[in-house]
């Protein structure tokens, strides 16, 4: 009897971490590939293979050298930051009044934001293009922080709000004795408190804005502007047959390692970030 | 220095009615508590005094004036809180003066030297440079009470600010408030608590608080003494006062009769009423024998001492002269 | 509730009075919310109006100043030819549109449900205690982490029908008899895009039914575990209704991004009829094909389409958000 117990025991841990196993390799491999591609010669890519098998540089040296791809990535840095800069100094304070103060229509608004960041952006795709056009912004980062504010403002007001909610409300109170305006009790005692949130909202903004395509495909037109997701779904070869599958993986994996190195320091304020609001039981 | 007037406040929220029309006049200069079961509306006017509250309807006055709608900061208060509510990013000394950075014309000497003032009252200055969580609760509770003395309120308000410490701390912690009345005799405090034993040794008067109204307001003795119901007669008093109703009453011409274990001897034979005993305590000082009796709790009778009752034995009692409390049938004293 | 600050009296047995300290924050927050909604008027609101304008006009893409209203046009008009004979034009019988709005849906409604049974399935993992949890952990926040484009791109290739790893893979564990060209057939572009989009959010869904499970209290499964009540129907009995709420929210989440994917579709499988969803068909016409007045006709129906879905799964599923009350 407690031998079969043993060998039923062994058998589950055994599933259970050829389960581990297989979500970890799932999980990293798509990477780990193109970290391999990314470091292969010439038609060396062409060879499939599981392991490296070579080291070299070259894909990399040609996506400094060639093309724009240096302008996108400042583009793309400058786009984020200020579209995340803009929006987190708008929320911080709409946070405030949504989550410490009562007033009529609240919850309505509320649910207003979260719709509009949940909303299907190609819904005002053609309007945003003709305002866009008639700021004289086409083609330029301002219409892409622009654009952005769309979904960036949303995902931060809402999620600060869920974290200002559960700041004490006697700090508030202690605060509103000792004579504190609204503004006060904001600037000099919640940020303070909150900057581990503000840090994470803002993340999770920044990767929001760094990964977007749709915007950043319509409103740019010249490779000097575009960010680097257009940058790099748009490279090509010398023919329209010869995909430069290295150049590619290279450029991949230089947009994605800062990301990846920042969301696992982060990542258990990642995690926090995602859930505020949406899971409270 | 103030005093507070409430006049016929009420307080809602929604359409629960917390506060029921509470009459009550703070004199300037006293340390008046508010005590009472939890939910029996303490807590609320408090905030209704502080002004983080609105009131929805009476008059509320500081020194014959009307603050119903004046700001917290511009009613002069300090507050306690249960919490204690300290700015976990600032330090003991920023939290301190904090109010008076706020406050225009004070300049930084000045600020200086108040919170040096306090600190040394509370003797909390060599941890002026320390954040609020380097710090213990009881450290913590002082620099709290640091933070209300720094601002110079004419009124202090506390609430139930004892109650996150430990037994032998909260002690300690009741007695530098109490010192701290007396050093600051020209301020109004009031203060709220659950623990009668808090009301008793700190207040200079009581106001016993039940169901949003107000059961009866006295000094301590006063309400020991002549309890104006069977609520606060029951509350106010440890151990318990016993009641003993229907008839066993009947001799003395009243529905429950009221008798502080304190107020019971014990007599060789004969007495007014007799029981059995089920459990003694001996705390050293004193002890309490409980007695089964037929009544809806057993009576407790404390007597000086070490005593050697064992459960079993029948014993006779009998209330000490002029200490028996009459009541009728609403819960009112018969005088 | 009651220890609000600003709870607002409803029942007034006098006068009633608004403090000073109300009154301030009250305008506090008026002041503090204005220029956020303000900002999201100009950036989502004007625009979105524009576009339902844009849809009821002959806009181009080179005239969109002097767009003129024709009414219902591009939604539906009836031809009549010179032979006499009656057709109907427009986008709501336009065959495009409506494979385009299969397209979405099916993709929508597989690939969230199979990510959420995914999702629940590493959940249940990492909820487990074991040694190197912090590691998957880490290691399933990758996907998660990387550029829609750029896992479109890495799959690409790994799918890429000659030099893929994936059709080797296949091959050498005889899973498959022959190179597929995943992305090129119109059989496989959809299990391709299915593939891509389930290996890059199944995380998020993952991520937001942990927190849901591990506000589960312990007690319960050591309760359950006295009790003698099998794994499995401690499962549908505890787990599954705890984690309900928090899986209905991460669900809706999941759809709404799902119902406007654009794109991954836009990289991995472009031109492919099998894949075209409702937001590629409508930027190809607004950009593309110089139909700009036909595109933001879609673009208004695709909207009417996912707030009616919305709307239907919050009511059906009666989804509960925290919606903010203190």
């Amino acid at each position: 009897m407690g031998a079969t117990f043993d060998l039923w025991k062994l058998i589950k841990t055994v599933l259970f971490y050829t389960a581990v196993v297989f979500i970890v390799v799932v999980s990293v491999f798509p990477f780990y590939y193109a970290i391999l591609t990314s470091f292969k010669q010439g038609t060396d890519i062409f060879r499939i293979s599981y392991w490296p098998t070579s080291f070299s540089l070259e894909n990399y040296q040609a996506v400094f050298s060639q093309g724009s791809f240096p302008r996108n990535l400042l583009n793309s840095v400058f786009v984020a930051s200020v579209t995340v800069i803009l929006a987190l100094f708008l929320a911080v304070t709409a946070a405030f009044a949504l989550s410490r103060v009562r007033f009529r229509g609240r919850g309505f608004l509320l649910m207003v934001i979260l719709a509009v960041s949940m909303f299907p952006q190609i819904a005002v795709l053609s309007g945003l293009f003709e305002l866009i056009r008639a700021l004289g912004i086409y083609n330029t980062p301002w219409a892409l922080i622009f654009s952005y504010t769309i979904f960036t403002l949303p995902f931060t007001v809402w999620v600060l709000t869920t974290f200002m909610r559960d700041l004490p409300i006697e700090i508030e109170e202690a605060a509103i004795v000792d004579g504190a305006t609204p503004w006060v009790i904001i600037t000099r005692v919640f940020m303070p408190l909150m900057w581990p949130a503000l840090v994470t909202t803002g993340l999770l903004a920044f990767i929001g804005a760094w990964n977007e395509f749709l915007f950043a495909l319509t409103f740019t037109s010249s490779n000097d502007t575009r960010t680097v997701p257009v940058a790099i779904a748009l490279l090509s070869g010398g023919s329209q047959y010869e995909v430069p599958w290295g150049i590619i993986m290279a450029a991949s994996v230089i947009v994605t390692v800062p990301l990846v190195i920042l969301v696992l320091i982060f990542q258990r304020k990642i995690v926090s970030g995602l859930t505020a609001g949406g899971v409270k039981g | 220095m103030a005093s507070i007037e409430l006049r016929n406040i009420r307080k809602a929220f929604g359409v629960v009615e917390v506060i029921k029309g509470v009459d009550l006049t703070v004199r300037k200069g006293e340390f008046m508590v508010f005590v009472g079961p939890s939910g029996c509306g303490k807590s609320t006017l408090l905030r209704l005094i502080s002004g983080l509250e609105d009131i929805t309807s009476g008059e509320m006055l500081f020194d014959g004036k009307v603050v119903n709608s004046l700001a917290p900061s511009k009613r002069g208060i300090a507050m306690v809180f249960q919490s204690y509510a300290l700015y976990p990013h600032m330090t003991v000394y920023e939290n301190m003066a904090f109010g008076l950075t706020l406050e225009k014309g004070h300049d930084k000497e000045e600020i200086r030297q108040r919170v040096e003032k306090a600190a040394d009252m509370l003797q909390i200055r060599q941890y002026l440079d320390r954040l609020p969580k380097q710090l213990s609760g009881g450290q913590r509770q002082r620099v709290a009470i640091g933070r209300a003395i720094t601002r110079d309120p004419k009124v202090f308000l506390f609430d139930e600010p004892l109650s996150n410490l430990d037994a032998a701390l909260r002690v300690a912690t009741r007695i530098e408030i109490a010192k701290l009345h007396e050093s600051m005799d020209n301020v109004t405090m009031v203060y709220v608590t659950h623990d009668q034993v808090e009301a008793m040794t700190l207040a200079d008067r009581i106001c016993v608080l039940r169901d949003g109204l107000v059961e009866q307001v006295g000094t301590p003795m006063e309400l020991y003494e002549t309890p104006n119901s069977v609520f606060v007669a029951g509350f106010i008093g440890s151990p318990k006062m016993n009641f003993i109703s229907g008839d066993k009453a009947k001799p003395f011409n009243a529905e429950t009769v009221g008798i502080r274990g304190e107020h019971i001897n014990i007599v060789p034979s004969g007495g007014t009423w007799s029981g059995t005993v089920i459990h003694t305590e001996n705390l050293g000082a004193d002890s309490y024998v409980y007695l089964e009796m037929g009544t809806e709790e057993p009576v407790v009778v404390r007597l000086e001492g070490a005593n050697s009752y064992r459960s079993g034995d029948t014993v006779h009692i009998s209330p000490m002269d002029g200490k028996v409390h009459r009541f009728d049938g609403a819960g009112k004293p018969i005088l | 509730m009651a220890t609000d600050v600003m709870a607002e009296p409803v029942v007034q047995t006098g006068v009633k009075i608004k403090s000073e300290l109300m009154q301030q924050r009250v305008r506090a927050a008026q002041l503090f919310l204005l220029p956020m909604l303000l900002a999201l008027a100009v950036v989502a609101g004007w625009p979105l109006l524009r576009s339902i304008y844009f849809s009821f006009t002959d806009a181009s893409l080179n005239n969109i100043d002097g767009a003129e209203w024709i009414g219902f046009g591009n939604y539906l008009r009836v031809q009549t030819l010179d032979s006499g004979a009656v057709r109907y034009r427009g986008l709501l019988v336009d065959p495009a549109w409506w494979n385009a709005v299969w397209n979405t849906l099916r993709f929508a409604v597989l690939s969230v449900s199979l990510e959420a049974v995914l999702g629940m399935l590493v959940a249940l993992v990492l909820n487990a205690e074991f040694r190197g949890r912090g590691i998957v952990r880490a290691a399933i926040l990758i996907p998660w982490a990387i550029p829609t484009i750029v896992s479109a791109k890495m799959w690409s290739w790994m799918l890429n029908d000659q030099f893929g790893i994936l059709n080797d893979l296949g091959m050498r564990l005889g899973l498959l008899s022959q190179k597929v060209a995943w992305t090129a057939t119109a059989e496989t572009a959809m299990t391709a895009v299915l593939i891509v989009d389930i290996w890059k959010t199944t995380p998020f869904m993952a991520l937001l039914i942990l927190a849901g499970l591990q506000m589960v209290p312990k007690d319960i499964y050591e309760a359950a575990e006295i009790d003698g009540v099998h794994p499995v129907k401690q499962f549908f009995k505890i787990t599954l209704p705890l984690v309900r709420p928090a899986l209905m929210v991460a669900i809706i989440f999941r759809l709404l991004d799902a119902l406007r994917i654009f794109d991954l579709i836009y990289v991995l499988t472009p031109n492919s009829s099998a894949t075209k969803t409702m937001s590629v068909l409508a930027r190809e016409n607004l950009f593309d094909f110089d139909k700009f007045a036909y595109g933001s006709a879609m673009s208004t129906l695709l909207f009417l389409i996912i707030a009616l879905l919305t709307i239907l799964y919050i009511w059906l599923g009666k989804v509960r958000f925290d919606g903010g009350d203190r």
